[in-house]
């Protein structure tokens, strides 16, 4: 993975004496707190429900064994011993105080991480597929661009003012496991028909209040012109984009009213104008980069360990994980291995620096010292023999990190909610935990297969609910926390949004609800077909009429 | 209100008019919509500058380049940036006279608007009253490094061209060395 | 400016600390620290017409200006039977106590019942 030199690690601990002199200034009154906040939010400060929270930058979720380390000893001195993992890769404290934060960023800066932009109407982390480099369906490795985007993007000088966030995502697979399509700049690999590597542009894609679809930009764009590209995109939309209402400011509002035509005219205009040879990064610095992510010295192994093909036929739960935690590697014998945060009845995502301990543990012996982090709020060991698989297994049981639910229906993706978050109009962990229980069956979860649910506690649909399969939003009705389900949501290629199947549901009846949307799948699907498979085939009626049984009643 | 460059409080030599028979003075500032009939009307040496908002279409200027001492984006707020993306096209797109962000932006802006393309930052005095000018100057020196090429405020070293620097002084030394190695056989 | 959204009476005064964010409660007289704030909301002073919802306005307003708080606002409350002020919605509840999760964290572990 990317390694900081000098100019790396210099621009970061100077951004800490900066943040640290805006404290002052803000504490001394030279800048008030309308100018302060912007500023905080730039360094990954929110102020939330109850204390502060402050949001690591993990750069498309690669994350290395001595970093976990880190963030687990930040836990246990400066926050109470545990942290979440969000939908956009990176890490949340709940609890530090601004006083404490300089110290922490410190901390952060000596094992080359940071909470630059991870908040703010800004440039956010960038983010790719969890596969990375390892997925067998993989066409190249996308991060030594998504490394290439975010030291372009970072404290970028003209795009630090932007009328809202922006968010870029990047994959080089032919599945798309990072949401493209959700994104303000969605940039994935591809092949011209003469086999030359370069990008397909996708652009105003998003999902919160308005939830949109990615449309084609730009075909095929030349390696060599990214940055130079992507300096017009975000160059139009700086001075295009609405400033009028927070809530139509994002670059899907403006392709959405500009349409895509004139929109990519604009960008074109835009790009046309711009010396590319001023702004782009020569190859020898691509090249500087991409040395980095070079694969790791894999042995040569057999495709079938029989190691692991034995313990599993004496062990039917390490079977199971098995079957649902592993992802098929693209070299012989070793698989990327998925650790669920979804421990059935306990809140997603969350991490005790305990927990981090282990998993640090576990890639410095087992995976090349290398971690990630999903968009779904579980952690990865990218590259783990096949015959190691028992071992870390077990490891992971001692620590509850080892459900085999990846994938399933107790593999739920949930944000914070009001339990945490200031924007929130509910709580999800809650109704999420009450899920997994009720779900936590691992022969039904077996049967019912692959089916994720995607929980967001308010419209800002950091949770995902739209591109959930099952998609549920908490809102408020009549003075109480009430949950509205959507089905058929997709966040891969085959994207698409949920739609509502009823009236929102007060908490307690939400199991019952699912419990008849899962019965219809069940009772009608076809052999070997999914969830999702089988609600394209059948479409609402069937699900809107079985959730009509529990909503009369309720009503 | 307070006007400043990277060196510091200056004081504004520009006279801003409203109405076209306010253009008399040695440096006159006007609105948008007045230009043309004031530089059509230009005495002598006169500095002509011109004021507009941040939702100015840069192209609408380009026949006035040559013509224009000075440039005033009107920052309505200090969130947002769009005056930063316009002094950017107004120097892609050849323009060389100064060019002033005016507006309640504050001093750790300052850096990014240079780097942008601004000469000069004009604040209200209330706003300088918590940021002298003091503040604007230091928050020059904060940050010496910046990744992205072609955006220099004149205090920082671009990243990338370092790193190609230090790469052809390696190219050098090796090729040197092969060279002088070459020699001894 | 805030006479004309402030929410129906009883009412108390939330922000959050600068310096560490943690939630305070403009204090009653004689209770909290110096600076008038309480962590507690037991603590809290209520107020039961409009010229003491616009004291503690008015007090957050000072606060803010001597960089100690920010976001000061007024919150409905009920009283509950020894007289400690309970907010009417279920977010300002949640502000009192912590996540619902974690019964270990936040204010309703911290504090002494």
């Amino acid at each position: 993975m990317y390694r900081y030199d000098e100019f790396d690690e210099r621009l970061v601990r100077e951004r800490v004496a900066q943040f640290a002199s805006q404290i002052e200034r803000r504490l001394d009154g030279s800048l008030s707190d309308d100018e302060f906040k912007p500023l905080r939010l730039k360094n990954g400060l929110y102020l939330q429900l109850h204390a502060y929270m402050l949001r690591i930058a993990v750069p498309y979720g690669t994350l290395n064994a001595r970093q976990l380390r880190q963030l687990a000893l930040i836990a246990d001195r400066y926050d109470r011993g545990y942290g979440h993992f969000t939908t956009r890769q990176n890490l949340q404290f709940n609890w530090p105080k601004l006083k404490d934060v300089p110290a922490i960023l410190e901390l952060l800066a000596d094992v080359e991480m940071h909470c630059i932009q991870t908040s703010g109407n800004c440039i956010r982390n960038t983010t790719a597929d969890q596969f990375s480099g390892v997925a067998y369906d993989e066409i190249e490795d996308p991060r030594p661009v998504a490394e290439l985007i975010r030291q372009w993007s970072t404290l970028h000088p003209e795009f630090d003012w932007l009328g809202r966030k922006f968010k870029i995502a990047v994959s080089g697979a032919t599945h798309d496991r990072a949401v493209l399509r959700g994104h303000d700049v969605g940039v994935r690999l591809v092949r011209d028909e003469a086999g030359r590597l370069g990008y397909q542009i996708l652009v105003g894609g998003g999902l919160g209040r308005t939830p949109m679809e990615g449309k084609l930009l730009r075909e095929f764009l030349p390696r060599e012109d990214l940055l130079a590209y992507l300096e017009a995109v975000l160059r139009t939309y700086n001075l295009e984009g609405r400033r009028d209402n927070k809530y139509k400011a994002r670059i899907k509002i403006l392709v959405h009213e500009t349409g895509i035509e004139k929109f990519s005219a604009m960008v074109e205009d835009e790009f046309a104008r711009i010396d590319g040879t001023k702004i782009n990064a020569d190859p020898e610095e691509q090249a500087r980069i991409a040395a980095y992510f070079a694969p790791p010295a894999y042995e040569d192994l057999p495709d079938v360990s029989r190691a692991l093909e034995d313990a599993q036929a004496q062990d039917e739960v390490l079977a199971r994980f098995v079957e649902h935690n592993l992802f098929r590697h693209k070299r012989k014998g070793y698989a990327a291995l998925t650790i669920s945060l979804k421990p059935i009845g306990e809140a997603p995502g969350d991490a005790s620096s305990e927990q981090m301990r282990l998993v640090a543990d576990l890639a410095e012996k087992y995976s090349f010292g290398e971690i990630r982090v999903t968009h779904m709020q579980n952690l990865v060991l990218p590259h783990v023999k096949l015959d190691d698989v028992p071992a870390i297994y077990a490891a992971l049981a001692t620590q509850n990190l080892a459900t085999p639910n990846v994938g399933l229906i107790t593999d739920i993706l949930c944000c914070p909610g009001l339990d945490y978050c200031a924007l929130a109009t509910a709580r999800s962990i809650p109704l999420a935990q009450d899920l997994s229980k009720h779900f936590a069956d691992t022969a039904k979860q077996k049967d019912i297969g692959e089916l994720n649910i995607k929980m967001s506690g308010c419209i800002n649909a950091c949770g995902h609910h739209h591109v959930g399969h099952i998609g549920i939003l908490g809102l408020e009705k009549k003075g109480q926390e009430s949950y509205q389900i959507t089905i058929g949501g997709d966040a891969t290629e085959k994207f698409a949004l949920g739609e509502l199947l009823g009236p929102g549901l007060p908490a307690e009846h939400v199991p019952e609800a699912l419990d008849k949307v899962v019965g219809v799948y069940l009772a009608q699907r076809q052999p070997g077909e999914t969830f999702i498979e089988a609600y394209r085939r059948l479409g609402l009626a069937p699900f809107k009429a079985a959730f009509r049984e529990v909503s009369d009643v309720v009503a | 209100m307070l006007l400043l460059d990277r060196s510091g409080a200056k004081s504004d030599l520009f006279a801003r008019i409203e109405l076209l028979a306010e253009a008399h003075g040695d440096h006159v500032l006007a609105p948008f919509a007045l230009l043309a009939d004031v530089l059509a009307q230009r005495e002598g040496n006169q500095q002509i500058g011109v004021f507009i908002d941040n939702t100015q279409k840069v192209t609408a200027l380009e026949p006035f380049f040559e013509q224009l001492a000075l440039i005033v984006v009107a920052f309505p707020s200090g969130t947002d940036g769009r005056g930063f993306s316009i002094a950017r096209q107004l120097r892609e797109r050849g323009y060389r006279g100064a060019l002033r962000a005016s507006g309640p932006l504050f001093s750790d802006e300052f850096p990014q608007a240079l780097a942008c393309g601004f000469d000069e930052v004009e604040v209200t005095d209330a706003s300088a009253a918590r940021q002298p000018a003091a503040q604007w100057v230091a928050a020059l020196s904060r940050i010496s490094l910046a990744y992205q090429r072609d955006f220099n405020n004149g205090a920082t070293l671009n990243i990338l061209d370092e790193r190609r620097a230090a790469r052809n002084i390696l190219d050098q030394r090796r090729a040197a060395r092969l060279a002088g190695e070459s020699k001894n056989v | 400016m805030a006479a004309a959204k402030r929410p129906p009476l009883p009412v108390i005064l939330l922000v959050n600390d600068l310096l560490d964010g943690e939630v305070l409660f403009a204090a009653k007289s004689g209770k909290g620290d110096d600076r008038g704030w309480t962590r507690d909301v037991r603590e809290a002073s209520v107020a039961h017409d409009d010229a003491a919802a616009q004291a503690l306005e008015t007090f957050g307003a000072q606060q803010v200006a001597l960089q100690k708080v920010v976001d000061p606002y007024l919150v409905d409350v009920t009283l509950a039977e020894d007289g400690a002020p309970v907010p009417r919605h279920y977010r300002e509840v949640l502000r009192t106590l912590g996540p619902s999760n974690r019964r270990d964290l936040g204010k309703q572990a911290d504090l002494q019942s």
